[in-house]
């Protein structure tokens, strides 16, 4: 906990948030461009609200479409942060630091737009609010046998739950951003959010406490968030949905995008801020092999699922089976087999395939084929219905496609504000990083009791050095 | 109690369509159109199902009136996160437009696929309007809706059976696709009730329940003196 030999607090704050400002130009021109995107999907949710669900391409039987593989796909990708960033705390793993930050907002703006799309997606959605217990003079309840209200209950812990683990390690950055900031509405948006840090050893304590208790905590909501979401399939009679093994298996799915998020979200980092020293070559190839060990782990779900399904010979399960697999759905299907599977094995099973650039391109190509497997697992079983008089087909219409396109768009002009207000890298974290690396243990698993020195904050008005 | 229920005798059935025709005059089902019928959004809560067995030239057809089969046991009632569709002391599946707020969850869990949805508000351009059922509410917009065993005329039956000071008898209670059934291929009725038509219509040895091994314990049975196979795509 001595000093001498390591600069003071504010200077590596300094350094680290400069090279943050650095990025300000780009992060402008990216909040431009995601902004219009913002207003794409106002204007097609508010064409939809005006005249109607049908302007979609849903119809019967395919009632479900792009909103909820979005729905599913977005709550997929919220797992990039909140559980991922939570094992890692709860492991003490070092290379966490520059990570955890921008992985915790992930979460948080991919849930907000995951929860939003159920919403999109109702055909009234003026009365959302009938879903919820709220007090009401007809003492009406909603029907809690509905895996849709466990949906709520479950995707609203986790916002509230991801939310306040993105906040508390935020409190001390908050801290150092008011007493930076010259006085003004900046600062006082700073000291709001630093809800009066003094960076005391009593404070100090009690945040890490949190932390770890959130942390922890976190990761059973995770988990069951979801396989809440698998239930809304797996809890029908559909052939193609009910499965007892789609809790599971959507938990995984779900960590394995999160983790392709999170690969290509740490190469950015590395790249933009130059973070060679936290991020190394090591951190990548460690993840790298988690990466392919959760897409064999996805294979050999998929490759359960079909199997059952197929053997058992049941009449209209094996119907969405042959269109999954040699029918209308085929050529996504095996794309879908490619991207996940056979690219992620083939390049990651070499240390040259475990570094940055190519981790973050398999991380793209998982991207696109979890967004095909939550299509697959929606449309094919709905426009195979049991009485074949019905079978029908899907076609997105420009209002759903542009409401997907949107949705990016939303996610990354809230992800650019948050950088822009706030330091996507966890200062202290960085701070405390640099010092176990200073005092010459940089994969120290020893936790620091306090890093008081560090935070005695100059008082307010103290500016920036 | 009552149990209301239907019994259709698939030998009788001539693929006519009056009863789907009484059905959408009788219920008030909005008329969507070509375009919209050509997406998949035709609303009939009665359809006769078209099958074909055999090769050119002895093509044989068959058809089948497929509605809501008022399940004992249906899988859409548990699904539903508002009870906009619930299960009444009579055994209808009954829908509460006003409550529905349209996840479209029940549609998706019919194993018959009989649930239709209002994808716009309905329309109906004059002289339509004026022949609207004024005991039937239209339905709006983004609301679920099907089958309702013209409970409304169950409601007038059991009214106009109150004022004569008596149960409500067999025969009382006719829906609009039974009355239109040229060949009288419809019973309706009590199926708590031994005597009625539909319950002997129920007990015949022809009698079975379409997708019966599901046991969702349909109030429609159906009667069928030839084998009757399920046609796969």
């Amino acid at each position: 906990m001595t000093s001498e030999a390591q600069r003071p607090a504010r200077e590596l704050d300094g350094e680290l948030l400069g090279r943050l400002d650095r990025r300000r130009p780009g992060l402008f021109v990216g909040s431009l461009a995601s902004g219009a995107l913002v207003l794409v999907f106002l204007y097609c949710w508010g064409y939809q609200i005006a005249n109607g669900i049908g302007v979609t391409g849903i119809n019967r039987p395919v009632f479900w479409g792009f909103y909820i593989i979005n729905f599913v796909f977005w709550i997929g990708i919220s797992h990039a942060g909140t559980l991922i960033s939570a094992i890692l705390r709860v492991t003490k793993a070092e290379w966490r630091r520059p990570v955890t930050r921008s992985a915790e907002a992930i979460t948080l703006f991919a849930l907000a737009i995951g929860g939003l799309f159920p919403l999109i997606h109702l055909g009234r959605v003026t009365i959302f609010y009938y879903m919820i217990p709220y007090p009401n003079s007809r003492m009406l309840w909603p029907n809690f046998r509905s895996p849709l209200v466990w949906d709520i209950a479950a995707i609203t812990t986790y916002i509230i739950g991801s939310a306040l683990y993105l906040f508390l390690p935020l409190i001390p950055d908050a801290a150092v951003m008011r007493d930076r900031a010259a006085a003004g509405l900046k600062k006082r948006f700073y000291a709001v959010l630093a809800l009066g840090w003094r960076g005391t050893a009593q404070q100090w304590h009690s945040l890490e406490w949190g932390i770890r208790i959130l942390a922890v905590a976190i990761i059973p909501v995770a988990v069951s968030v979801h396989t809440i979401v698998s239930w809304d399939f797996a809890m029908t009679q559909t052939p193609g949905w009910k499965s007892t093994i789609f809790g599971p298996y959507f938990v995984v799915g779900a960590i394995f995008s999160g983790i392709a998020v999170l690969m290509i979200a740490m190469a950015l980092l590395r790249r933009g801020l130059a973070l060679e020293r936290f991020l190394t070559d090591r951190v990548f190839n460690n993840l790298g092999l988690l990466f392919v060990t959760m897409s064999l782990v996805w294979g050999y779900f998929t490759f359960a699922e079909h199997l059952t399904v197929w053997y058992s010979g049941d009449l209209f399960e094996k119907n969405v089976h042959h269109v999954l697999l040699h029918g209308d759905f085929a050529v996504p299907f095996w794309t879908m087999v490619v991207v996940n599977l056979v690219i992620p094995v083939a390049v990651l099973s070499f240390p040259r395939g475990r570094r940055p650039l190519p981790t973050a391109l398999v991380g793209c190509g998982v991207l696109v084929g979890m967004w095909l497997e939550r299509f697959l697992i929606v449309v094919p079983a709905l426009s195979t219905p049991r009485l074949a008089y019905s079978i029908g087909d899907y076609m997105p219409s420009w209002v759903e496609l542009g409401i997907m396109v949107g949705a990016v768009g939303v996610f990354a002009c809230l992800y650019f504000t948050f950088t822009q207000l706030l330091p996507i890298v966890s200062v202290w974290e960085m701070r405390e990083g640099w010092r176990h690396a200073g005092s010459g243990e940089a994969g120290g698993a020893e936790s620091d009791d306090a890093p008081t020195a560090v935070a005695t904050a100059p008082a307010p008005g103290g500016g920036a050095a | 109690m009552t149990r209301w229920g239907m019994a259709i005798d698939l030998d009788r059935c001539t693929g006519c369509e009056a009863c789907v025709v009484a059905c959408a005059a009788e219920n008030n089902i909005q008329t969507v159109g070509e375009e919209q019928a050509r997406e998949g959004r035709a609303m009939h809560w009665l359809r006769i199902e078209r099958y074909y067995e055999g090769e050119f030239p002895n093509v044989r057809t068959r058809f089948m009136p497929v509605l809501c089969q008022q399940c004992g046991a249906a899988p859409c009632e548990p699904v539903c996160p508002v009870y906009a569709t619930y299960h009444n002391p009579e055994g209808l599946n009954a829908m509460v437009y006003s409550r529905c707020i349209g996840t479209r969850f029940c549609a998706n869990n019919c194993p018959y696929t009989v649930r239709v949805f209002n994808w716009f508000d309905a329309e109906f351009p004059a002289p339509l309007d004026s022949q609207l059922n004024p005991d039937v509410s239209v339905r709006p917009g983004g609301v679920m809706e099907k089958c309702t065993f013209c409970v409304q005329r169950i409601q007038a039956g059991k009214d106009e059976a109150a004022q004569e000071d008596r149960e409500v008898m067999d025969g009382d209670v006719k829906t609009a696709c039974q009355q239109s059934c040229p060949t009288k291929a419809i019973a309706f009725g009590d199926l708590e009730d031994p005597d009625s038509e539909v319950s002997r219509w129920a007990e015949s040895p022809r009698a079975f329940s379409l997708l019966g091994d599901l046991d969702t314990r349909p109030g429609v049975v159906y009667l069928s003196g030839t084998e009757w196979r399920e046609p796969a795509e």
